[in-house]
């Protein structure tokens, strides 16, 4: 074995920046707490690096294994971190773009409130994905795993004065805990199955596995993997968290909700390839579930006008994408994407944050307009960001969205026209997003009237509170109202950070990562069928085009295309009343079914009384008890005599017997 | 008998720790007069008992017997030599600044701390019975002048006499066991005893060497407060100054325990079927007897006794398992007992104030608004105590009941678990005064915890949390150096 890296520093060092901003962090100035955030999760980067440059090409997993975490019978967990190729990319994505939010962060941050039990969340986040990456068993895995979806929920609920905030908290928590529930049950039939949940075991013992045996137990596991990876990647139907998970700061959005948090799930699903590959009905599940997710999710993309909501759909979406990959085998591509999703989506929400700083605050699109003057900078790189999610060639989005779907042509046919027509959905949709905000005229509160909100009148719908109520926060928070609002570029430290995404999002395509992953995850080259090259051309110019027409040329069209088809954009807009449908079937049964059987039935009724009981009996038995211990040493003494001899006479007869 | 009387130095280092200390605390009770400023001592003691693990660990690396046989290192004895060394650091810490506050900061109390340490040393690296004896007895004295230790102090007085009167009429009936076994065996070493007992030859009745095993299981008993004999228990630690009481409900008892397992494993070995159902019962009537009993008390210390005889009896649980994973049980179980009821005492000693004015659980009313961060430290002590996930005193539970699943013992785990779960009740109570009730007279007007007994707390508090959350830790080392049953 390879002479140690101290791997254990990767997550230590975000952790030691947690414990120190979230304990003196609160009496600290913000330079200090912005010095440590930063530092902690740049240092933690270099050691990655240095980790990587000193492992050279990984041929074989590193693995360090430090103690043994939990031991009972034959069931024994260590704690042992792991690196193998999938780890490393995924360790410089993390650690790479999370040292460029921080950095972004403290620009965004810079006026708020709580801002150093903002940084303090933000590097125990840091801590629990980096757990989650170098687990090298389910349970450490899942013990990230948990992290992470604290932590997001901390986040999500990081203005928890608005009910909003955190009720979209609540539900981000609840909706995983379904996913987690899968995950559980997952990892008990693994242990049952293999004896192990140490990476290395179980996967090599499933690699040799013949498929005729318990395959129908793989199929379980790898259909519970998916329950768990749907939650936390956001998938159909679990996928209902991740929109109103936008109620977080923007920069929260960026990392966790777009970058890496919700792709912990395909992580999972393609850590456990050798799993899945035994498993085709589960795979099969995996391609569609992912398909769905990406059409469905970008046609709600379609018609929002918060600027955040759009790109959470389109998160929703591209982790469909992902999914879709690893479904039709193609582990290598999935993961792909992830990285360079990871670059472009990044950017635009960090793009997106910079516009809304810009426009104090305002997140939706119909009062933008005209903004790619005031804002070069921002502009600029959101149009590399565009360029790369449209999946233009030689941009980064191409290449990985392209690998997912020419593996799909060769093995599911249907599939890949689904997700070529996704595809031209999301070129529109981002587009739509572009113009509407860079270009035609500016449409917001003219500077220098008395503005109001009461003039926005179609925020009247339940879901547009998100925005607007952030908004209001905001506004109160920062002191500084519409009066002689004036809009600027963001400061420095967000916009090199935009800058650098911005240049990952262009040529991040160029990584090979494919052939790297090859020896892991096996491979996913697929022929370049001419007619699905094709396609893929005709995608990303039809829709950008038919944005350009709608929203630059003829701007009048999307209203009246909405007036003629009002009953599909009312289904659109309104997410197809899924929120509604889970509300009337789930959450309500439930609350009323708590309400009236559960409370005031079972828990005052049956557990109150025997619980009263049994409390008033042991009381009794008690004070009884107390009775006997009267303070006297000469009724002490008898009693340990009458000890004496009970325990005297009950040991010989014992020994007698035998 | 030995040609040679000087000891080798391989001796020497085998028994250093309890050298060291002897030497150090005379020195101490020398030093007494000519020193005006007191706290010298803290510093020196703190540095002695760390020297003294140091040896411990030292001595570990050549482990083996010594003294003509009747001193034993393996790895339990190291295990136990650190964790009654680690107690009295936690407890002089603690003492520190209550005893200044009393007005009764003395060298004595610091050198007593380290005899009575020396005691429990010898406990844990006993072979021989009359090693066992000495090794309690100077534990005890020690103890019992401790527990006296303010002597202007009317319940420290009584608490003390108290102890020491029962104390000594249950170390008769130890030394009555002794003295029957040589008896019957011609033999105090507990290999021998184990060799005699097994050997075929062997044609002394049966229900005499029980005799035996039952005289001495009183003794034993009533040092780890176990029922009938745990009357004395709640009586001294009220009485008792806290930190002492601290100190008694952790490291004497840790060391009575070591050597309990040691004698009943290795001596009594052979006719383990005759002790076992016995130290089942006994387990049984202590949770029950201690849990029970605590659903009434009104004040903190005596609440914290009860609960301490109840702990005894989940330890007793795994003995009865008779098996290497009980033992392994026990040692992971009172490693993480010590830190968190260590850890309750302390922020019962910081509360209480000069003269231990508050001592009701009602006095904590309010305590998380006044000092959310004790409020916190004993809430962590707490959920502990009860077994809750995440914390020492769950996998300390988890492994004790698993040890005794695993032996069959399944009517000893339903209803340990069931007292386990009446506890809860007087342990969350603790936390509901102190954080749904209004600050009282007593929460209102603290001071700012000393120093060091902050460090005490937190060290705890930190110990508890990351033996539960990471309990492989413990349970590696004390796999290795758990005591071997040869069957």
């Amino acid at each position: 074995m390879a002479e140690s890296q101290q791997l254990w520093l990767i997550p230590a060092l975000p952790l030691l920046g947690f414990l120190i901003n979230s304990t003196v962090g609160r009496k600290m100035s913000k330079q200090f707490v912005s010095f440590i955030a930063i530092a902690s999760v740049v240092a933690s980067f270099l050691w990655v690096a240095k980790t990587l440059n000193a492992l050279g090409a990984l041929e074989q997993p590193h693995v360090e294994h430090y103690f043994t975490w939990i031991a009972s019978g034959t069931f024994s967990v260590g704690f042992d971190f792991s690196i193998d190729r999938l780890t490393s990319i995924m360790l410089l994505v993390v650690t790479g773009i999370g040292s460029l939010i921080h950095i972004y962060a403290t620009g965004y941050m810079a006026h708020e409130g709580g801002y150093y039990r903002f940084f303090a969340y933000l590097n125990l986040f840091m801590f629990f994905m980096l757990i989650l990456v170098l687990a090298a068993n389910f349970l450490l895995l899942f013990v990230g795993w948990e992290g992470v979806g604290l932590c997001s929920y901390l986040l999500i609920g990081f203005y928890f004065l608005e009910k909003f905030a955190g009720d979209a908290g609540k539900k981000a928590f609840i909706v995983n805990r379904v996913g987690d529930f899968g995950f559980s049950l997952a990892m008990f039939l693994v242990f049952i199955n293999f004896g192990s949940l140490d990476f290395g075991t179980v996967f090599g013992k499933a690699a040799t596995l013949q498929p005729e045996h318990s395959a129908g137990m793989i199929t379980a596991i790898c259909l519970l993997l998916l329950v768990g990876a749907a939650g936390k990647s956001a998938q159909i139907p679990l996928y209902v968290w991740l929109p109103d998970a936008m109620a977080g700061p923007t920069p929260v959005s960026a990392l966790i909700h777009a970058a890496t948090m919700v792709t912990a799930g395909v992580y999972m699903v393609c850590r456990s390839s050798s799993l899945f590959n035994n498993a085709p009905i589960a795979m099969e599940t995996v391609a569609i579930v992912g398909t769905a997710t990406a059409f469905f999710a970008a046609t709600m993309g379609l018609a929002q006008n918060d600027i955040k909501k759009v790109f959470a759909y389109s998160t929703v979406s591209q982790l469909g994408y992902m999914f879709l990959g690893a479904g039709v085998g193609a582990y290598s591509a999935g993961i792909f994407h992830v990285v360079t999703h990871a670059f472009f989506k990044a950017l635009l929400f960090l793009g997106a944050g910079s516009v809304i700083m810009a426009c104090h605050h305002e997140q939706d699109m119909r009062w933008y307009g005209g903004l790619r003057k005031k804002i070069p900078v921002t502009f600029g790189t959101l149009c590399c960001a565009w360029v790369a999610i449209a999946g233009i060639p030689p941009f980064s989005g191409y290449h990985s969205k392209d690998a997912i779907l020419l593996a799909a042509y060769e093995h599911a046919r249907p599939l890949f026209w689904i997700g070529a027509l996704t595809a031209a959905m999301t070129a529109f949709y981002v587009s739509r997003a572009m113009f509407l905000t860079f270009f035609g005229e500016y449409r917001g509160p003219n500077p220098h009237a008395d503005h109001g909100h009461g003039g926005h009148d179609d925020h009247a719908h339940g879901d547009d509170h998100a925005a607007h109520g952030h908004a209001d926060h905001a506004h109160k928070d920062h002191g500084h109202g519409h009066g002689h609002q004036e809009i600027k570029e963001s400061p420095a430290v967000m916009t090199i950070p935009l800058v650098i995404l911005a240049l990952l999002s262009l040529g991040g395509g160029f990584f090979n990562i494919p052939d790297w992953l090859e020896p892991v995850l096996g491979s996913s080259h697929a022929e370049h069928d001419p007619t699905a090259v094709a396609v893929l051309y005709a995608t990303f110019i039809l829709g950008i085009g038919l944005a350009y027409v709608m929203y630059v040329l003829s701007p009048g069209l999307p209203d009246k295309l909405a007036s003629t088809f009002k009953g599909l954009h009312t289904l659109i807009y309104n997410k197809y009343f899924v929120d509604e449908v889970y509300d009337v079937t789930i959450i309500h049964p439930i609350t009323e079914g708590s309400r009236y059987f559960l409370w005031k039935g079972v828990d005052a009724g049956l557990i109150d009384g025997a619980v009263n009981g049994a409390g008033s009996v042991s009381r009794w038995i008690g004070g009884g008890l107390r009775q006997l211990q009267g303070g006297n040493i000469r009724s002490y003494a008898t009693w340990v005599v009458a000890g004496a001899v009970f325990v005297v006479v009950a040991m010989s007869v014992w020994g007698g017997v035998r | 008998m030995p040609a040679n009387l000087w000891p080798s130095s391989t001796d020497l280092l085998r028994f250093g720790p309890e050298i060291l200390l002897t030497l150090i605390g005379t020195l101490f009770m020398v030093l007494e007069p000519l020193l005006d400023g007191k706290r010298i001592f803290r510093t020196l003691s703190i540095l002695t008992l760390l020297g003294a693990a140091g040896v411990t660990l030292a001595a570990h690396d050549a482990p083996g017997l010594s003294f003509s046989n009747m001193v034993i290192v393996d790895g339990f004895a190291t295990f136990f030599r650190l964790l009654v060394l680690g107690v009295a650091i936690l407890t002089v810490f603690l003492s520190g600044d209550y005893l200044e506050k009393e007005g009764h900061e003395t060298g004595e109390f610091y050198a007593l701390v380290l005899f009575s340490v020396v005691g429990q040393c010898i406990m844990a690296c006993a072979n021989e019975l009359i090693m066992v004896f000495v090794g309690i007895e100077i534990s005890s004295i020690a103890s019992y002048i401790l527990t006296g230790y303010l002597r202007d102090d009317k319940r420290n007085n009584e608490a003390a006499i108290k102890y020491f009167l029962l104390g000594s009429f249950a170390t008769a009936f130890l030394l009555y066991g002794v003295a029957w076994i040589y008896g019957l065996t011609g033999s105090t070493n507990l290999t021998d005893i184990r060799t005699v007992l097994s050997s075929p030859n062997f044609t002394n009745s049966a229900s005499l060497v029980g005799m035996s095993a039952a005289l001495m299981f009183v003794g034993f008993a009533f040092k780890v407060s176990a029922a009938p004999f745990q009357s004395w228990a709640p009586d001294v630690y009220q009485g008792a100054p806290s930190p002492v009481s601290a100190f008694m409900s952790a490291g004497p008892k840790a060391a009575a325990f070591a050597v309990f397992i040691r004698v009943f494993l290795t001596a009594y070995g052979p006719i383990s079927d005759t002790w076992t159902p016995l130290v089942a019962m006994a387990a049984l009537a202590t949770m029950t007897i201690g849990n029970f009993a605590a659903l009434r008390q009104t004040n903190i210390k005596r609440l914290l006794a009860y609960s301490s005889i109840a702990h005894a009896g989940y330890v007793l649980v795994a003995i009865a398992a008779h098996s290497t994973v009980g033992t392994q049980a026990v040692m992971f179980y009172l490693a993480s007992y010590v830190f968190m009821n260590v850890g309750a005492f302390a922020v019962v000693t910081y509360f209480a104030r000069k003269g231990e004015q508050y001592v009701s659980i009602d006095d904590l009313s309010g305590l998380a608004v006044r000092q959310p961060a004790m409020a916190a430290m004993l809430t962590i002590f707490m959920l502990s105590l009860i077994g809750v996930p995440l914390t020492a005193g769950f996998f300390g539970k988890f492994y004790i009941f698993k040890a005794a699943l695993d032996a069959n013992l399944v009517w000893l785990t339903i209803l340990g678990l069931l007292n386990s779960a009446v506890a809860a009740y007087y342990y969350l109570r603790i936390l509901v005064v102190m954080y749904m009730r209004e600050p009282g007279e007593a929460t209102n007007n603290m001071d700012e915890a000393p120093f060091a007994l902050r460090v005490t707390v937190w060290a705890s508090a930190l110990a508890t949390l990351v033996l539960g959350v990471m309990p492989g830790l413990l349970l590696d080392v004390a796999g290795r150096w758990v005591l071997a049953i040869a069957r």
